[in-house]
């Protein structure tokens, strides 16, 4: 910082302090006299009362009618206070919105700030608000304008934007500047809470961007920032505007009042290179027009101010991120090492923040600053030496990963904070898991991560590790090797002092060792049983754990010796309340003395078959049935009952807040799936092990990617914890049964492998910088693993992609539904055809409302299975409003054709029955551009001496249309025809032709098709339309024929296409929710999939993804809102959730679903 | 971005709490005990930077009182530095002419950030700008 600044500042001290400085005299404020008051106290107890005091004493005063604005505003100011220290003041709420309503000037201000202060986005109150803002938007008073776009650029409800939106869009042109930068602030924040809402005012934002106001254009770019994260592709012809503003910034062109210091609008600069950064990564073109501009920021930045360095700072990040041009990158890369040297601490963290983020392009760079870097790994500040280590696991190499590693452990035994202890172990396992260089190398490695991160640990570290036990590499060999290699190091440690061992290692350790302590010669069962007894002993042991010693134990005891072990523990545990325990024990008592039951339980296999294992327990629905029948409680996974707990207290619990991106992340598909697991293990008897989903998705990891990538997996880490409780039974078990015990042989005890590599060379940073940058640079042929070169190392212990359960399954929904569902138009064009011939069939087909929807049906009419619920893809699905019975009767196509010919011929009835059968086939008809669209099927309108209007409904990508055909069967033209329709529920529009009053003449024995294209107003279960068809008669008399045509909430609904990403981020915007319980497809091999497919092909939702028991669906209304679907498996149910923006709409879906699923 | 700006005394009282990312009230007090251990023991010649949980602390201190400012990963800390400086720049500025201490006008002192920071986001950095809209309010009071 400038000295100058520095002195200007002395002064700042005295006017800064709040605390009472004693020889002033006391400020009269009444906030003063509470901070005061609050300094004074030295118990939180004590602040306590006095806050509730002063709470009470605020609520007093805001409720009564004498209080002036002036006082309320006081009084807001104390509440806002006191809130801030963290007690509610929820009272005052609804006052600060009528201070905002009813002050002026500052008064009105505060009240403003105090709403600000105190609601949220969706605070119900803020709907109060509303009407103060439109007046103040409309104020004549700049001021109160001014507040009212400030407020809404903080906080405003979504809902209402329309309500202002053309308001504020009109101050984009308003005289002052002031009030043109506040109305692009305020479009600002509407996009970011509902962009779909200012999408139409993109053209607006460029001109705020070309604002001659340096102020206003500047406020525009936040706008610039966020669309151009979003989709840098569509805003690449403004580069050049950027970077000529930049030029214009960076030469001093802006008013001398934007310095900072002397620098030019630094904030301004370092947005534009932000924007600039993003519009040039990966394209050379667009890069090319930036380089100019960033040499000359470069170039003027170096005066020596903070400021200017950190513009500095984003030109090496931009620099570094668009696409490289040799002389810029040298002149970063100089930038980066005036940071990295500098004495001033900020700038040596910059340095190396800087540093971090470019060797994964030049890896170099690093190597130029050795010696550097290996000073600042033992810096005194720990910030400093914790960048270092971040930025030597970027550079890692199969090289210098000894070196590496051990450094990060070692700062791992320190470190105090749990949050840096689980990322860093996750950083460890990875690196070993990646370059280990040799098996005992990585196996010491990870039980020094085992034993420093304990149990707080990534639940997926030991999953993992487990896994590449059991599963191995390419050469069997090795795979021995080092099972030989866990299997001795764990025999020593439980030797030497088991009790200090955390939760987590003793599970693995036992897992280890009841599956391959055949691995070693000599090692008898029976020593490894005695071994492991003592564990049981342990009083911090959890019975968690215990299980996992217990089964461990069961599949080694064959023997004699073993089964002495065995009935010792009986002996001493067999009195435990712990019932799984006791279990277990019985268990392992059972199979030890009978070897014979042993191997068939347990069999020894070196095979690695994996074992297809019926995860959803399927073969327990019987029993199950038959104990809901006897009245018992449907079962709830334990997450469920949590989260119904969680409700009840009515707590925010939002799925998708938090764990829907975590579900669909590879550990999170094991978290979310485990506790199903853990209490099916827990809770049916020991047997059920063997149960476990090895088949499962949820404990496939294989070919799922790692949590942590190059930022490490520092969000998740914090969401761990519970998880980590969950997770830890299933892996163990699911592969339990993978490897047998094979030949079993005597003991032979082993040294203890040495805790860590000996790093003798630490002490020469000369050689320890040669060993950490080993490999770096051009010589070395491993470039450092972000880099993507090819890795020399023999391990990549994660490089084994083997099975592919979950990953696939999950993200097959689109593959499925293409491959299941037939062709709409060859079976449409199909159905037309069997539509045509029916007639000849009449009379073959008894009552056809009853075969009709049975697809199993043995010799159904070709009528009839062209609308057999077998292939409904190119029907719409008819759900029976009350008037929709001509739909039920016209499913007979087929019915005899005597009664309508006589209607026809006898030309003597007025109006006749409309729900009589239809003889005619009108498919032909279809206007050529709907022919192969899923439609209805034809049905009967109305008919009357010489017409009969029949209709269906058509539906398209964007539209449903009513195709209306009028099939003159008399000799004469009807002539003047007219069709008239309403409807409460839809909007109707006549497609082709002119207006729908117009007249027209229908000629004699042939059909007029009018299509109507229906939108529908609200979402309703049923629509009905009511109509009225006149014409002319030629004897001039005219004719008039009301109809009505029933419709369903289905034939509006679309399939709506979102990614997993989407669909979170809308269930969030979605505000009306519903939920319930459906039937369940039960039958089925995957209830689930067949639930939801039959879901799919019926109302035409699209199946978004389905993990595991859980599945999410996305539909949109035709021209409305999208509709959203949880579903989860519980208890023989389909338990769904559904949301959406509009509050019918759900309620109404779900009507439909019960009904698709009822239908078979 | 900007998650929060908090001003605290040197006994890690807080003085002034904004937050541009929502935080339930009953967090805040735990955040913020949290936050100031993190930096208010921290020695003169250490970074100014400290990383907290996923995100980063900017902290700055003037006679008694801190000014900490919790950052998301990818912002710029040292802009973030800067920035509080220019907001204590303005803060000298306006209330140069005030007698009682400036927390004690707890309310202005928002007013002012908030013009300066707003979703986030630093919006208005000229002193001027920013100080405009609450100078005509004391003008319209005085008048």
């Amino acid at each position: 910082m400038s000295d100058v600044v520095e002195r200007t500042l002395t002064a700042l001290p005295s006017l800064l302090s709040s605390d009472p400085s004693p020889g002033r005299p006391s400020s009269t404020s009444k906030l003063g006299t509470l901070i005061r008051g609050i300094t004074e106290l030295t118990s939180k107890h004590d602040e306590e009362k006095l806050i509730q005091r002063e709470l009470v004493s605020i609520k007093e005063q805001v409720s009564s009618p004498n209080t002036t604005m002036r006082q309320m505003k006081e009084l807001m100011v104390r509440a806002v206070y006191c809130e801030m220290l963290g007690y509610e003041a929820s009272f005052s709420y609804i006052h600060a919105i009528k201070l905002a309503q009813q002050g002026t000037a500052l008064d009105k201000r505060v009240g403003y700030l105090a709403v600000s202060l105190f609601l949220n986005e969706s605070h119900e109150l803020l709907l109060l608000l509303v009407n103060t803002v439109l007046k103040d938007l409309q104020s004549t008073n700049l001021i109160e304008v001014c507040m009212a776009l400030t407020v809404v650029g903080q906080v405003f409800p979504k809902d209402m934007i329309p309500a202002i939106l053309p308001m504020v869009e009109e101050k984009l042109n308003h005289p002052k500047e002031i009030i043109r930068r506040k109305a692009v602030l305020a479009l600002y924040k509407f996009y970011l809470i509902a962009p779909n809402q200012v999408q139409h005012i993109h053209s607006k934002f460029r001109k705020a961007l070309c604002d001659k106001d340096p102020g206003v254009m500047s406020a525009s770019l936040h706008i610039y920032l966020e669309m151009v994260t979003e989709k840098p592709e569509s805003y690449k012809d403004l580069v050049v505007s950027f970077v000529t503003i930049l030029k214009q910034v960076v030469g001093g062109k802006l008013p001398i009042d934007f310095n900072y210091h002397s620098v030019p609008a630094p904030w301004l600069q370092i947005q534009l290179l932000r924007i600039l950064s993003l519009l040039g990564k990966n394209d050379r073109s667009t890069s090319e027009m930036m380089y100019e501009v960033l040499d000359e920021s470069l170039r003027r930045a170096e005066m020596n101010h903070n400021i200017t360095y950190a513009i500095l700072f984003e030109c090496v990040k931009t620099i570094y991120t668009i696409h490289p041009k040799a002389e810029l990158l040298e002149k970063a890369a100089k930038c980066i090492g005036n940071f990295v040297l500098s004495p001033k601490i900020n700038l040596k963290y910059l340095g190396l923040k800087a540093l971090t983020y470019v060797v994964q392009q030049d890896a170099n760079l690093a190597l130029q600053h050795q010696m550097t870097i290996i000073e600042c790994l033992d810096h005194a500040d720990l910030i400093i030496k914790r960048e270092t280590l971040e930025l030597l696991f970027r550079i890692t190499n199969g090289q210098n990963v000894k070196v590496i590693v051990e450094k990060l452990l070692e700062f791992l035994r320190h470190s105090k904070d749990d949050y840096v202890t689980i990322d860093l172990g996750g950083k460890v396992t990875e690196l070993a898991e990646k370059y280990a260089p040799d098996n005992s190398w990585f196996i010491r490695t990870m039980n020094t991560v085992f034993l420093l991160v304990g149990d707080q640990m990534q639940p997926d570290i030991p999953n993992s590790f487990l896994r590449l036990l059991s599963e191995g590499f390419e050469s069997a060999e090795e795979d021995q090797q080092l099972r030989l290699l866990a299997v001795d190091s764990y025999v020593s440690l439980l030797q030497e002092q088991p009790a200090r061992l955390p939760q987590r290692f003793l599970q693995v350790i036992s897992w280890v060792l009841g599956e391959y302590s055949s691995v070693k010669e000599g090692l008898e069962p029976a020593t490894v049983l005695r071994l492991l007894a003592p564990l049981l002993d342990l009083r911090h042991c959890s019975s968690e754990t215990k299980s996992w010693v217990l089964a461990a134990m069961t599949k080694l005891s064959a023997g004699p010796a073993c089964l002495s072990v065995a009935q010792e523990l009986a002996e001493r545990h067999g009195g435990s309340l712990d019932t799984t325990l006791r279990q277990r024990l019985h268990e392992l008592q059972h199979l030890a003395s009978d070897g014979e039951l042993l191997r068939r339980v347990l069999p020894c296999s070196d095979g690695l078959e994996p074992l297809e294992v019926d995860s959803t327990l399927s073969f327990l629905d019987g029993f199950v049935s038959e104990a809901l029948a006897a009245g018992a409680a449907p079962y709830k996974p334990p997450h469920q009952r949590q989260e119904e707990l969680a409700q009840e207290k009515a707590l925010s619990v939002e799925p998708y807040g938090l764990s829907l991106p975590l579900s669909l992340s590879s550990s999170s598909i094991a978290g979310r799936l485990s506790p199903t697991v853990l209490s099916m293990s827990s809770g049916l008897s020991g047997n059920s092990t063997e149960l476990s989903p090895k088949g499962g998705s949820a404990l496939r990891l294989e070919g799922v990617t790692r949590v942590w990538g190059k930022e490490g997996y520092l969000a998740k880490a914090a969401l761990k914890p519970e998880e980590a409780a969950k997770t830890e039974v299933p892996c163990p078990l699911s592969v339990l049964q993978e490897g047998g015990s094979a030949p079993r042989t005597p003991v032979v005890s082993l040294p203890a492998p040495a805790p860590g590599p000996s790093l003798q060379a630490e002490r020469e940073k000369q050689q320890l910088a040669s060993c950490l940058f080993m490999g770096l640079g051009s010589q070395g042929a491993a470039g450092p693993c972000l880099m993507g070169k090819a890795e020399p190392t023999r391990h990549g212990f994660r490089k084994k992609v083997k099975g592919q359960g979950s990953s696939s399954g999950a993200r097959g929904p689109s593959g499925d539904s293409a491959s299941s569902s037939p062709s709409p138009l060859s079976a449409q064009s199909a159905m037309d055809n069997l539509l045509c011939s029916s007639p000849l069939d009449s009379g073959s087909t008894p009552s056809p409302a009853d075969s009709a929807p049975s697809p199993a049906d043995s010799a159904p009419s070709p009528a009839d299975s062209a609308t057999s619920p077998a292939d409904p893809a190119p029907h719409l699905p008819h759900d029976l409003p009350a008037n929709n019975r001509p739909c039920d009767a016209q499913e007979d196509l087929t019915e005899d054709t005597d009664t309508s010919e006589t209607v026809v011929e006898g030309n003597s009835v007025a109006v006749v029955d409309p729900y009589d059968p239809e003889p005619l086939c009108l498919s032909p008809h279809l206007p050529e551009e709907l022919c192969g669209l899923p439609r209805s099927e034809i049905r009967p309108l109305c008919r009357d001496a010489s017409l009969v209007l029949s209709a269906c409904c058509v539906r398209t990508d964007h539209s449903s249309l009513l195709v209306v055909f009028v099939s003159n069967a008399s000799d004469s033209a009807a002539r003047r025809f007219a069709l008239q329709m309403t409807s409460g529920d839809l909007e109707v529009s006549r497609v082709r032709g002119g207006p729908e009053e117009e007249e027209e003449h229908v000629e004699g024995h042939s059909v007029a098709v009018y299509q109507y294209s229906l939108v529908p107003t609200r979402p309703s279960v049923h629509m009905e339309l009511a109509g009225r068809a006149s014409y002319q008669r030629p004897d001039g008399e005219p004719q008039s024929t009301p109809f009505s045509y029933g419709l369903s909430l289905p034939d509006f609904i679309r399939p709506l296409s979102v990614s997993t990403e989407e669909y979170g981020r809308l269930w969030l915007a979605s505000s009306n929710d519903i939920k319930q319980n459906l039937a369940l497809l039960s039958q089925e091999p995957d209830p689930l999939r067949a639930t939801l497919h039959r879901l799919r092909d019926r109302l035409q939702l699209n199946v978004v993804d389905i993990i595991a028991s859980e599945g999410i669906v996305a539909c949109q209304l035709l021209q409305g809102p999208p509709c959203l679907m949880h579903c989860r498996l519980n208890a023989g149910c389909l338990a769904v959730w559904l949301r959406s923006s509009l509050p019918e709409l759900p309620d109404c879906l779900l009507y439909h679903c019960q009904r698709a699923l009822a239908q078979h | 971005m900007i998650k929060f700006v908090l001003m605290v005394n040197r006994q890690g009282q807080t003085r002034l709490s904004r937050y541009y990312q929502p935080v339930e009230l009953g967090k805040r007090a735990a955040l913020e005990a949290d936050v100031v251990r993190g930096c208010l023991y921290r020695k003169k010649e250490e970074c100014s930077f400290v990383e907290y949980k996923d995100f980063k602390l900017v902290y700055r201190h003037y006679a008694s009182l801190y000014i900490v400012v919790g950052i998301t990963e990818s912002e710029n800390e040292l802009s973030v530095y800067e920035l509080v400086h220019n907001f204590v720049e303005v803060l000298d500025k306006y209330f140069s002419r005030v007698v009682s201490p400036i927390m004690f006008n707890m309310d202005k002192v928002h007013i002012i950030l908030d013009e300066m920071i707003q979703n986030g986001h630093v919006v208005e950095t000229n002193h001027s700008r920013i100080l405009a809209p609450l100078s005509a309010l004391d003008t319209l009071a005085h008048s």
